[in-house]
């Protein structure tokens, strides 16, 4: 039986998602002309006025937010609301020179704390449920997104946040916990952990899982479903927009319903910038209609996907958007973790090292893996391995410190890392997702 | 008194010590010694060469990274207990022996070995008090050579 955390909302008409959206757009252009002069100076650049967008035929009148505006106008640029008003603040998986951070009103952090319970009985939950939360708890939205829609569908909540493999599997054998919320190559490695115990789905109380905040490929699905004798379920955000639960997988598992209530999603051409048509690949764009204290209009997501209106068996209303297939700039998401070429240039420029090297990234096990592939220099050679191998240290360390994840390093010999047509070829992406 | 080893960055992966070794020969360059340290992933070619500057230049414009480093070179009888001798003396004297490896051959019938120290002075004045000098080069066959 499907289940429903606001049946109204998400089995509502298409008309009324439309009335919606009409109505709550026009009100949100209002709220940022008013109250953020970044946006008003954007829109006059434009010649635009809040009188231009009547409907949500108009959206595409509207410029464009992205990254760089983020980081312009970081840390307040954006806000809307008064800071006595906002009550917390969330940042994207650090990395730094890149890091976002939203801002967040009560009635934001209610919002979006529906969405995930969405998402949480979409994937069955109910009050009877025991629901680990093992993303992890702080900055990233992970843990304290789920952990909200996990409180407000009732279900007994234990935030393990991430790591400590054994304590997370004894607490889910010891409290019968039925949904694990993670990423998914955690789950894959949980899943793996609990197999090498001797464990047998029937001896694993989970029955669902909600896994998300990077790509994972069917097979990998599959895999964990297998394992842990669950049915994993996809569930994809951003902190810009709030946090997971901008959209979510139901039953039918052929797509994330996008919480089109709280978001309008376009799919345009990244290199124009020109709306596609239904049914088009291209670079996604979320406006925010209900956020109060970090709204974004026409926020450039990077991820490339297909957006589909179909009937759903499950009995939603919402579009559906495909997993992102990719993503339309440079940037990494390794281990969960954004992860931009030039950060790892301005630590091996920082450690004396040409900035001559390649990223390859491979899933092994299905746990992502980064090695960093350097050129030596006469700076850091030696003729004492002990010497060579202590730099090699340091650099592993400051990348660590960049990243906030484990690189591999692998000192080659100069020049001897590809170039194409002069270019050298930064990234080698061996997964398969 | 010192010797000149060239020292020179390996990549862990095939024919890159033939690709040393043919740059070498096409040249008319003898090496003397030759030792290799490595890792897993990479590793560090020592070696004494009969026209150090020579190899050094070469190597340099096929694009690899090296060094030189100052080492001394010991010649010691060819005989059992010869080695442990000197080893023994720098024990007692403390001094840390960060390499060392052999160079080919005998050098005018004595066995010969190649000592890398922090430092080579006090390593050569030792040796020296002690009745056991270190070789010139021109004893390993090492040129003098134009800079």
């Amino acid at each position: 039986m499907e289940r429903y955390y606001q049946k109204d909302i998400e089995c509502a008409s298409r008309e009324q998602i439309r009335a919606w959206q009409d109505e709550r757009l026009v009100r949100q252009v209002r709220n940022v002309w008013d109250n953020v002069p970044y946006y008003r100076k954007k829109m006059e650049e434009k010649g635009l006025t809040p009188d231009d967008v009547r409907n949500v035929d108009d959206l595409s009148k509207l410029p464009f937010v992205t990254k760089d505006d983020l980081r312009q106008a970081y840390p307040y640029g954006l806000l809307a609301r008064p800071l006595k008003d906002c009550v917390r603040i969330q940042s994207t998986s650090g990395t730094t020179g890149k890091r976002v951070v939203a801002f967040y009103t009560q009635h934001d952090i209610d919002l979006w704390e529906d969405c995930c319970a969405r998402a949480i009985m979409a994937a069955g939950g109910t009050n009877e449920d025991v629901c680990q939360v093992s993303y992890g708890y702080g900055l990233f939205t992970g843990g304290p997104g789920l952990n909200g829609g996990s409180h407000k569908v009732g279900c007994l909540t234990i935030p393990t946040s991430s790591g400590n493999t054994e304590r997370q599997i004894m607490f889910i054998r010891d409290l019968n916990a039925t949904i694990l919320c993670c990423t998914p190559s955690y789950a894959a490695y949980l899943a793996e952990s609990m197999k090498e115990m001797g464990l047998t789905p029937d001896q694993i109380p989970l029955k669902a899982g909600i896994f998300g905040a990077e790509a994972w490929s069917q097979e990998m699905r599959r895999d964990i479903e297998k394992t842990l004798g669950i049915k994993a379920y996809d569930i994809y955000g951003l902190t810009e927009l709030s946090g997971p639960g901008v959209s979510y997988e139901c039953s039918a598992q052929t797509g994330m319903h996008i919480n089109e209530d709280h978001f309008i999603a376009e799919i345009i051409d990244p290199n124009t910038g020109e709306v596609l048509p239904e049914g088009s690949k291209g670079e996604l764009v979320f406006t925010s209609i209900t956020k109060e204290a970090f709204p974004l209009l026409r926020y450039r997501t990077r991820d490339i996907c297909v957006l589909h209106h179909e009937d759903c068996p499950c009995g939603r209303t919402h579009i559906k958007m495909s997993k992102p297939m990719g993503r339309s700039d440079d940037m990494l998401i390794i281990k969960g973790v954004n992860v931009f070429p030039s950060q790892i240039e301005t630590v091996l420029m920082g450690q004396s090292f040409a900035p001559n090297y390649q990223i390859i990234v491979d899933r092994v096990n299905n746990t992502d893996t980064m090695e960093v592939l350097v050129e030596m220099t006469p700076e850091m050679f030696s003729d004492q391995l002990s010497q060579v191998a202590e730099k090699e240290k340091q650099v592993v360390a400051a990348l660590k410190a960049m990243l906030g994840i484990y690189a591999k390093v692998r000192l080659v010999a100069p020049k001897s890392i590809q170039r194409s047509e002069g270019k050298a070829v930064r990234v080698i992406d061996k997964r398969k997702i | 008194m010192t010797i000149q080893q060239i020292s020179v960055f390996l990549e862990n992966r095939a024919g890159q010590l033939a690709e040393i070794t043919a740059i070498l020969s096409e040249h008319q360059v003898n090496m003397r010694a030759i030792h290799i340290a490595e890792t897993s992933d990479y590793g560090v070619l020592r070696m004494i060469v009969d026209r150090p500057q020579r190899a050094a230049s070469l190597l340099l414009e096929h694009g690899f990274v090296l060094s030189m480093t100052p080492v001394l070179a010991v010649t010691v009888p060819d005989e059992p207990g010869a080695l442990g001798k000197i080893l023994t003396l720098l024990a007692r004297e403390n001094i840390d022996v960060e390499y060392v490896y052999s160079v080919f051959g005998q050098v005018q019938d004595r066995a010969c070995m190649i000592f890398r120290v922090a430092d080579i002075d006090r390593l050569a004045a030792l040796l020296q008090d002690n009745g056991m000098p270190p070789a010139h080069h021109q004893e390993l066959g090492i040129q003098d050579e134009q800079k």
